[in-house]
Order: structure tokens, then C-alpha cells, then sequence
């Protein structure tokens, strides 16, 4: 009885869900993305269109930002491929792919009915791109230049960069979406916008506190390990730039929580990578004048150039 | 403990012996990530000065209320709070440099420098000593930063704080950013071997 019940229920739910999809199908619009290119939209009809001239007038397009109705965008043309299928729109200004846009057609079909309909990038794939852009594209350590006293600090040996990175992950996790909280609630309704940084820093400083205290009760093998970074933590600019960056992009939870992994995670690979490095040096055969931190420069300098081959890399 | 250096003494101290760029290698962030022009060092390094000699005298003066547990998160407070009067001072009335200096103003909150003075000197001098103290260590800081901005600008742009030096261009390559890692290492370099060099001489 009660499985008949709680089938029903899923069933119900499944169907609402793919309501918008059904819905969907009906229309005129087969699908739609972003295009490659920064200005481009694509969008596929459900039939061949006839009409090429309605179709490629942009006169017969809206398109805005949902957060901004009154802001149309402009296009500069509209492009129906030879399949008649597959439109590409083609804007005077790059779009803000993170922003769903609303794109009404009018008279489109035989009818001269009118669609509107959104277009947006999957989520789940955006918040992945906001990952993989904090552990590559835009590494903190090696195109941002942040942390770096404590990366050149820690990074002579493997375990030492495996510790301070684990532990720096942690910690900038839990502080960044204390941050969230606190810049979402207290000090944006409140116009408190001028104490970040007090605030931030703060925060920080308690959450080292608390997972130093929390460490040493709990696990106190796991604190022997890394309780040594705790204090490192907070000499670490990245630890304040991940909620700085996060108050003025106005990240939502998700966002912030993927780019604090990223951070962490980021800045675990470069000290993993720098050490592994370092611990060959000590076997080379360096000049005099550069052992040491010279040569630890030049190196995190090609580490930098290798990074930089990230640059423009898209992957949802 | 009081110090038994003169006022000038700890002023070039910061500037020579403990350098926080060269020879402490501390806050190396904006020495790599900003040290593109002159005058970008010298902004930065004004600001540096002024949140250093606010923050430790700031120390100094209340160094016998503040309890040592918690000494850290106090130092830590009090330079949030003069980053922020300085963050908000350019702002206001330098809008364009502040622009350039991007987030770097922000974070002198986390420089590990400032830090660093407040434990190991501000807290057990004189409000004098550490005025000093912190001017040394923040022209220090500014006189490295320029240092930088000197070689990238004249190397990578061939210009000086904007004026057309050299009417060429070098070598394009350290004004680009990541070069920042490369000029640093090659000057710290560069510093040793003058170093080797003297106490050769010295010896001989």
C-alpha cells in the first residue's frame, strides 16, 4: 500500500519535472545555447523555415537579460544556416553567458506567431567551470600572484606542500562560506559594505581558530600533521581575495563553495607541483648567486608560462 | 627589552639589512603581481608605509591591555582597520591609481610583513622606536617595489614613470605579467653575487 503510494508520488513528481520539456517540444524552438563565439547565440527550429527573410530580420528579435528587461540588447545580424534550420544570432556586444537571457521572435511561422523563450547555460556545467577556472585558468599562485609568501615558504618539501595545501583547502572552504553568509545577510541588507575586509579578515582568523581548537580535541593525530599550517593560514592573501571576489561578483552558496574549492584546490596543485620541483633542485647543480629562493623564482616564473597555456580554455 | 638603535639605524635597517622584499622575502604578491611601472611600487609602497607606522604604533601603544592569547587576531584587526581608512582614502581621491591597484590595496591586510613587525617588534617596543621601525620597513618595502617598477619599466616599456627614456623597447618580455617571477629571482640573484663580490674584496 504504502509503496503504490509513494510510487505515485515519484510518478507525479517525474512528470511535473519533465512538464517543461513536453511543453517545450510543442514549440516552434527545438533548441537553443550560446553560441562559440562571446557575441553568439544559437538557436535550432523545429522545422525547416521558409521564410529567410522574416527569420534573418533582426528587427524581429528581443533579446535582454532576465535580471534586466529594459536593457534590449542589440543585434548586429541573424544568420539562417542552409539546413533552414539553425539560426545564429549574432550580437554587437559579447554576452554575459552566466546570466539566462529572454529572447522573444515575432511573427515567426506561417502564423506570424510569436516564441519566447530563455536561454542559459546548464548550471551543474557553470558552476564546474567556475571550478576548474580557479584551478587552472586563473590559479591563484600562478596568474593571479597571490599567496606567494606562503608558497615559496612551504613548498621545499612534498609533505609539507601536501599539509599546508589540505589544511589551507579546509580552512578557506569553511571561512569562505562563513563570508557568504555573512556578506548575504548582515552586510548587504544592513549598508555595512565598508567593513569587508574587518569582517573577512575576522572571520578568518575565528575559523582558524575554531578548526585549531575542533583539530586538537577531535583528532590530534590529524593535528600533529597540520596544525603547524593553521598558523600560516592566515599570512595567505588568497585566504581574503576568495571573499573580496566573491562579494563583488555576488556569488550565490554554490558559487562561492565551488570557487573556495577551486581556490584551495589550486593552490594545493601548485605547491604540490613546486615542491616536486624543489626537491629535485637540491641534487642540481645551481650557481652559487641563485640557490636558494632565486631559483625557486625562476622557476614558479616558468610554472606561470605553462599556466598561461590555460588561458581561453572552455570546457562547458 | 628596549631597542638600542638610533632612530636612524632602524629606519635603514628596514631599507638595507632586513629589506622585506629582498631579504626577508616576505610579501612577495604585489612585488610579483604589480611591480610593473614605477609608479605603481610607489603607490603601493605609500600605502604599505602608512598602514605599517599606523598599525604599529597602534601596537605599541596598547601593547600592555592586549592580552597574549589573542594577540594575533588583535594585530590582525588592527591593520583591517587602517587597510581599510587607506582603501577608502584612494578611493575617494585617487580613483585612477586605485583602479590600477586592483585588489593589492585590500590585501596588504594579509602581507605578511605588517605582521611579522607587529610580533616581533612593535609589541615589545616604544611607540618611538616602532614609529621608526615602521618607517623603515615601509620605505624598505616601497624602495624594492620601485626597484622592480625601475627594471621592468625601463626594460620591458622603455619608459620611466611614463616618460619616454630610452625610445626603444628592450625586451618587451618583463613588462608582461607572469615576468614578474623572473625579475625577482634574476635581482635577488643579482644582490647575492654583489654580496659574494664584497666580502671577497673584504677579504682579499
Amino acid at each position: 500500500m504504502k509503496t503504490i503510494k509513494i510510487r505515485r508520488i515519484l510518478l507525479s513528481l517525474v512528470l511535473l519535472l519533465s512538464l517543461p520539456v513536453l511543453a517545450q517540444a510543442q514549440e516552434l524552438i527545438a533548441a537553443k545555447s550560446f553560441g562559440k563565439a562571446k557575441n553568439e547565440m544559437v538557436v535550432t527550429f523545429a522545422g525547416a523555415v521558409d521564410r529567410r527573410a522574416v527569420v534573418e530580420d533582426p528587427a524581429n528579435y528581443q533579446v535582454y537579460e532576465e535580471q534586466d528587461p529594459d536593457i534590449k540588447l542589440e543585434l548586429a545580424q541573424v544568420v539562417l544556416a542552409d539546413d533552414q534550420k539553425t539560426a545564429t544570432l549574432t550580437f554587437k556586444e559579447p554576452l554575459n553567458a552566466r546570466l539566462p537571457h529572454v529572447v522573444t521572435i515575432k511573427s515567426l511561422g506561417e502564423s506570424g506567431a510569436a516564441a519566447t523563450f530563455r536561454v542559459m547555460k546548464p548550471y551543474l556545467g557553470y558552476l564546474l567551470s567556475i571550478l576548474v577556472s580557479a584551478l587552472l585558468i586563473n590559479n591563484f599562485v600562478f596568474t593571479k600572484y597571490l599567496g606567494l609568501c606562503v608558497f615559496f615558504g612551504t613548498s621545499k618539501r612534498k609533505d609539507t606542500a601536501k599539509g599546508m595545501g589540505l589544511t589551507f583547502t579546509m580552512v578557506i572552504v569553511v571561512s569562505a562560506i562563513m563570508s557568504w553568509f555573512f556578506y548575504q545577510f548582515i552586510l548587504k541588507p544592513y549598508d555595512l559594505n565598508f567593513l569587508q575586509i574587518v569582517v573577512f579578515i575576522g572571520l578568518v582568523s575565528l575559523t582558524v581558530q575554531a578548526v585549531d581548537t575542533v583539530l586538537r580535541k577531535v583528532n590530534p593525530a590529524l593535528f600533529n600533521a597540520f596544525g603547524v599550517y593553521l598558523v600560516l593560514v592566515i599570512a595567505n592573501c588568497v585566504i581574503i581575495a576568495v571573499p573580496l571576489i566573491l562579494a563583488d561578483n555576488e556569488y550565490n552558496f554554490l558559487e562561492s563553495f565551488m570557487l573556495a574549492l577551486g581556490a584551495g584546490g589550486g593552490f594545493l596543485l601548485a605547491l604540490y607541483l613546486m615542491s616536486s620541483v624543489r626537491e629535485r633542485m637540491e641534487l642540481a647543480n645551481i650557481p652559487t648567486t641563485f640557490k636558494g629562493v632565486p631559483i625557486a623564482f625562476i622557476v614558479a616564473g616558468q610554472f606561470a608560462l605553462a599556466f598561461l597555456g590555460f588561458s581561453g580554455l572552455t570546457l562547458f | 627589552m628596549a631597542t638600542d638603535k638610533t632612530n636612524l639605524q632602524l629606519v635603514v635597517n628596514g631599507i638595507l639589512n632586513e629589506n622585506p622584499i629582498f631579504r626577508l622575502v616576505l610579501s612577495m604578491c604585489p612585488a610579483v603581481g604589480i611591480s610593473t611601472t614605477v609608479m605603481n611600487g610607489f603607490m603601493l609602497g605609500i600605502a604599505v608605509l602608512f598602514v605599517q607606522v599606523c598599525s604599529s604604533c597602534t601596537i605599541a601603544l596598547f601593547k600592555n591591555v592586549i592580552h597574549p592569547r589573542i594577540r594575533i587576531p588583535t594585530y590582525t584587526l588592527t591593520i583591517a582597520t587602517w587597510v581599510t581608512v587607506i582603501d577608502m582614502v584612494l578611493a575617494a581621491y585617487l580613483p585612477e591609481a586605485y583602479a590600477k591597484m586592483g585588489i593589492f590595496i585590500k590585501l596588504i591586510v594579509a602581507f605578511a610583513i605588517i605582521t611579522m613587525r607587529l610580533e616581533m617588534f612593535a609589541c615589545k617596543e616604544s611607540v618611538n622606536a616602532s614609529f621608526w621601525d615602521g618607517i623603515g620597513m615601509g620605505l624598505g618595502f616601497m624602495f624594492g617595489m620601485m626597484a622592480l617598477g625601475f627594471v621592468r619599466e625601463l626594460l620591458g616599456m622603455g619608459t620611466l614613470l611614463g616618460y619616454d627614456v630610452l625610445g626603444f623597447k628592450p625586451l618587451l618580455f618583463f613588462v608582461l605579467p607572469f615576468a614578474g617571477f623572473f625579475c625577482v629571482g634574476l635581482m635577488m640573484a643579482f644582490f647575492n653575487y654583489i654580496e659574494i663580490v664584497y666580502k671577497r674584496a673584504k677579504r682579499a
